[in-house]
C-alpha cells in the first residue's frame, strides 16, 4: 500500500472504531489478561465487536495484553479466521474443499467474481458483499456448497448462484 | 414422570439436513401433530447426523424403524395421516435403491446401512445430542465409572493396548502405547487434549461425532485422563464448526452438574476439568505440536520432535492428544473389553472406521465399517455406485496428505497397511470419489494450491518446494508443460517428503506422486499432446465437435447459454468460436464425449 492509501485506511479505521468499541475491548482484555495463551480468544472477540482487526485495534490489544504489537500482528495474520479489512454486510463463502471441487465449485467462484467484479478477500464498492473462498465446511454431502451469512446452500449451480445472492440486499 | 409415547420420530438435525430444511419439517410436524391431537402419542426428537446426507432431510420412525427421505414441510400432513393415523408406511418417502423398483421401508435393510457396524457412531439416530439422560440410558458414562472405580491406570493402558485401537486421526499410532508413554513420565501437571480440528477437505466425521454424541468424546477423555493422571483437558475445535462447539459446551455443563466432570468425579477423588478451545482457521493446527502452540496463543507452527508431546507437550508439560473419533471409540473398549473390540478388523487394524463418502457417488454420507472391508463394498454396495451411470475413475483418501486409489485397485481391503501400500493414506477418513470427468493433473494442482496456501512457512522444503510443485502443475494444466516436467515433479516430491519438518510437508506431495503413478498417461497427454482427456483444463480444450462421435441428439444445443452452438435435428452440432465463451455447459451436457 502507498503512504496515501495507508493514511486513508487509518482515517477510515478511526471513523469505524468508536469509543463504545474500545470499551467493549477493554472488558474482553480485563477478562482474559491473566490467563495464559488467551490472545486468540481475545482477538476473536475483538473481531466480533469491530467486524475486523485493523492495526489500531491490534495495537490496542497488544498494549492491554502487555505484548509486542508484532506478536499480535503475527497471530492475526496467521489464522484465516481473522481479517484485517472490513467485511461486507453479507459474507459470501464458496467452499473449495475436495468434494465441492469435484463438483466444480471453482466455476461458481468464477461466476461470482465476474458478476460482482471482485476478487477473493475483497468487498464490493457498496459494501454489500464480500467474497471468501473456504476449505471445506464439513457439509460435503451437499456439495457444491455456498454459505451466505449464516445460511448454507447445497447443490448450487454456477448458473443459479446469482439468483441466490440477489436475495440478500 | 415423563410421558411414554407410542412412536418416536427422529429427525436428523445434522448440518446437511438442516441446510435442506429439516428444522422446517420439524415445525410442520409439531403443528400437524397438535392439529391431530397426537402430541402426547408421538414424540419428535432432533438427532445428530444420520449419515445418509444425500437424501436429506431424513427421519427415522421408531419402533418400526421406518426410514423416510427427502421430506418437505408441505408433505407433512399426508405423512402424519398415512403413518400415524392409518398406520402404514408412506411409499412416496421411502428409499428405493438406484435401478430397482421396490422401496425398502426398514432402515437397517437399506444397503447403505446394512453393511455398517456402529461403534464410534453407536448412538446415531437414537439419542438427542443435547440430553445427557439419553446418553446415559445407552450405557453412557458406565465405562468412565468402571475406569474410575475399578481400574488402575496400568489396567486401562493394558486394556487399550490389547484392543489394538489405533489413532483415527490418520497416522494410526497405537492409542494405548501413546497413553503408556505419557503415563510413565513423572509430573504433577499433565494435559489430555482432543483434536477436533478436522481440517482435511472432504472429511466430516469428527464434526458429526461432536454434534451427534458429544458425551462420548468427554467420556473417552475422562478414561484417558485417569490413565495418564491428567486433571486438565482441552478440546480444540475448528472455528467453522459452531454447532459442535455449542453441543460440546452444553455437554460439559451437563456432565459437571451431574458430578461426571470437575472436582471429585463420582466421589472417587479424581478431578478433571475440560475446556473448549476454538481454532481460528489453520490447517496445520491439525498437527499435534502446532495445535499445542495454538492453544498457547501463538502462531500454530509445528516444532521438531523429540521431545515428543508425551514428554513435553502443551506448556512443556506431558500431554496426550487424540482425535475425536479415537476418544469416541474408547468407552466401548473399557466397557466390553479389548477382545470384543479386536473381534472386528484385520490383523493389525482392529475395530471399525468412520468414512465420509462424497464426490460422484449416489449415496453420499457418513458410514462406519469394519476394518478390512473391500473398497468395492464401500463404493458400490454402500455408496450405491457412481452417479449418472458414469465410470468410476479413482477415490481420493486422506485429503491433501493422501493420494488417489485407481479403479484397478478397487478390491483393496481398507485398513492402514493396505491403503498405505497404494501410496494413499487412511487419513482421517475422507473418501472423495471421482468419475471420468475429473482431470488428475488438475486434481493434484488443486491439492497443491491447498497445501501451498496452508504451509506455515517455517521450513524451506514445504514453503518453497510446494510452491514450485504448484508452478509446474500450473504450467502443465495450462498447456505449457515441458518435456521432463514429470521427472522434475517426482524428484522434487521425494525431496519435500524427505526433508520437511512436520506431517504437512512430509505428505503434501502424495497427491502428485499417486496421480503420476496411476495416471501418468494423463500427464503425458497434457504435456506432449496438449490435450486434457477429461476436458477440465480449459486452455487445452478446443471446443470442436467430433463428427464421428456426435449422436446428433441436441443436448449440447439446449445447454448452450450463448447461442454459440448450432444444431438441427439429424445434424452434427457445430460450435461457433466467435460466440463461444468456453463455459463448458455443452461438455457437461454431452453424454458421448464428442466435444474436444
Amino acid at each position: 500500500m502507498s503512504n496515501e492509501a495507508v493514511a486513508q485506511q487509518t482515517a477510515t479505521d478511526n471513523e469505524v472504531i468508536g469509543p463504545e468499541m474500545y470499551r467493549k475491548i477493554d472488558a474482553i482484555i480485563e477478562k482474559y489478561k491473566d490467563k495464559p495463551g488467551s490472545l486468540i480468544p481475545v482477538l476473536q472477540q475483538a473481531q466480533d465487536v469491530c467486524g475486523y482487526l485493523p492495526h489500531i485495534v491490534q495495537r490496542y490489544v497488544a498494549k492491554g495484553m502487555k505484548m509486542s504489537p508484532s506478536v499480535v500482528f503475527g497471530v492475526a495474520t496467521f489464522y484465516s479466521f481473522f481479517t484485517l479489512v472490513p467485511r461486507g454486510k453479507h459474507v459470501i463463502r464458496v467452499c473449495l474443499g475436495t468434494a465441492c471441487y469435484v463438483k466444480r465449485s471453482e466455476e461458481i467462484l468464477e461466476k461470482i467474481k465476474d458478476e460482482l467484479d471482485l476478487e477473493v478477500g475483497e468487498i464490493t464498492r457498496d459494501k454489500k458483499y464480500s467474497l471468501e473462498a473456504v476449505r471445506c465446511l464439513g457439509a460435503c454431502g451437499l456439495a457444491p456448497v455456498v454459505v451466505i451469512g449464516q445460511d448454507t446452500y447445497g447443490d448450487v449451480a454456477a448458473t443459479k448462484v446469482m439468483d441466490i445472492i440477489k436475495k440478500y440486499e | 414422570m415423563e410421558t411414554t409415547y407410542r412412536s418416536n420420530i427422529m429427525i436428523c438435525a445434522g448440518t446437511g439436513c438442516v441446510a435442506n430444511g429439516s428444522l422446517k419439517v420439524k415445525d410442520a410436524l409439531e403443528t400437524e401433530l397438535i392439529k391431530r391431537n397426537l402430541q402426547k402419542e408421538v414424540k419428535i426428537v432432533l438427532t445428530g447426523c444420520n449419515g445418509f446426507c444425500a437424501k436429506g432431510p431424513v427421519m427415522v420412525v421408531y419402533p418400526e424403524d421406518i426410514f423416510y427421505q427427502l421430506v418437505k414441510p408441505e408433505d407433512v400432513p399426508h405423512l402424519v395421516e398415512e403413518h400415524f393415523i392409518k398406520g402404514r408406511p408412506v411409499q412416496k418417502f421411502l428409499y428405493t435403491p438406484p435401478a430397482q423398483k421396490d422401496a425398502i421401508p426398514v432402515m437397517n435393510e437399506i444397503p447403505f446401512f446394512k453393511h455398517q457396524v456402529l461403534r464410534a457412531l453407536r448412538n446415531r439416530s437414537l439419542i438427542d445430542a443435547e440430553k445427557i439422560e439419553e446418553y446415559i440410558a445407552r450405557d453412557g458414562y458406565m465405562a468412565a465409572a468402571k475406569a474410575l472405580t475399578e481400574m488402575t491406570p496400568e489396567q486401562i493402558v493394558s486394556e487399550m493396548k490389547k484392543s489394538g485401537l489405533r489413532g483415527r486421526g490418520g497416522a494410526g499410532f497405537l492409542t494405548g502405547l501413546k497413553w503408556e508413554l505419557c503415563a510413565r513420565v513423572p509430573g504433577d501437571i499433565k494435559y489430555i487434549l482432543c483434536n477436533g480440528d478436522e481440517g482435511d477437505p472432504g472429511a466430516f466425521m469428527d464434526r458429526s461425532v461432536m454434534e451427534a454424541d458429544p458425551h462420548s468424546v468427554l467420556e473417552g477423555m475422562i478414561i484417558a485422563a485417569k490413565a495418564i493422571n491428567a486433571h486438565y483437558g482441552y478440546i480444540y475445535v475448528r472455528a467453522e464448526y459452531p454447532l459442535a462447539v455449542h453441543r460440546l459446551q452444553l455437554a460439559i455443563e451437563q456432565a459437571k452438574d451431574r458430578g461426571l466432570l470437575g472436582k471429585d468425579i463420582l466421589g472417587t477423588g479424581f478431578d478433571l476439568d475440560i475446556e473448549i478451545y476454538q481454532g481460528a482457521g489453520a490447517f496445520v493446527c491439525g498437527e499435534e505440536t502446532a495445535l499445542m502452540a495454538s492453544i498457547e496463543g501463538k502462531r500454530g507452527m509445528p516444532r521438531a520432535k523429540p521431545p515428543f508431546p508425551a514428554v513435553k507437550g502443551l506448556w512443556m508439560r506431558p500431554s496426550v492428544l487424540n482425535n475425536v473419533e479415537t476418544f469416541a471409540n474408547v468407552p466401548p473398549v473399557i466397557l466390553h473389553g479389548a477382545d470384543w473390540f479386536a473381534s472386528l478388523g484385520t490383523e493389525k487394524s482392529k475395530g471399525t472406521k468412520v468414512f465420509a463418502l462424497s464426490g460422484a457417488l449416489n449415496n453420499i454420507g457418513l458410514v462406519e465399517v469394519p476394518m478390512g472391508i473391500p473398497l468395492k463394498t464401500i463404493i458400490y454396495d454402500i455408496g450405491g455406485g457412481v452417479k449418472n451411470n458414469r465410470k468410476f475413475k479413482a477415490v481420493q483418501m486422506g485429503g491433501p496428505s493422501g493420494g488417489c486409489i485407481p479403479a484397478s485397485l478397487i478390491d483393496t481391503p481398507v485398513d492402514y497397511e493396505n491403503i498405505n501400500k497404494t501410496g494413499a493414506i487412511m487419513g482421517s477418513g475422507g473418501m472423495v470419489v471421482m468419475d471420468e470427468t475429473t482431470c488428475m493433473p488438475a486434481m493434484a494442482k488443486f491439492f497443491l494450491e491447498f497445501t501451498e496456501d496452508e504451509s506455515c512457512g517455517k521450513c524451506v522444503p514445504c514453503r518453497v518446494g510446494n510452491k514450485t510443485l504448484l508452478t509446474i502443475l500450473q504450467r502443465i494444466t495450462s498447456g505449457e508443460g515441458r518435456e521432463g516436467d514429470i521427472e522434475l515433479l517426482l524428484n522434487l516430491s521425494q525431496q519435500i517428503k524427505d526433508t520437511s519438518l512436520c506431517g504437512l510437508g512430509q505428505t503434501s506431495p502424495n497427491p502428485v506422486l499417486t496421480t503420476i503413478k496411476y495416471f501418468r498417461d494423463e500427464y503425458e497427454a497434457h504435456i506432449k499432446e496438449h490435450r486434457c482427456p477429461a476436458r477440465v483444463c480449459t486452455p487445452l480444450v478446443k471446443f470442436v465437435v467430433d463428427k464421428d462421435k456426435c449422436k446428433k441428439c441436441g443436448q449440447c444445443f439446449r445447454a448452450c447459454p450463448t447461442g454459440a452452438l448450432k444444431w438441427e435435428k439429424g445434424q452434427v452440432a457445430y460450435i461457433d468460436p466467435e460466440k463461444c465463451t468456453k463455459c463448458k455447459s455443452c461438455i457437461k451436457a454431452c453424454r458421448f464425449w464428442s466435444i474436444d
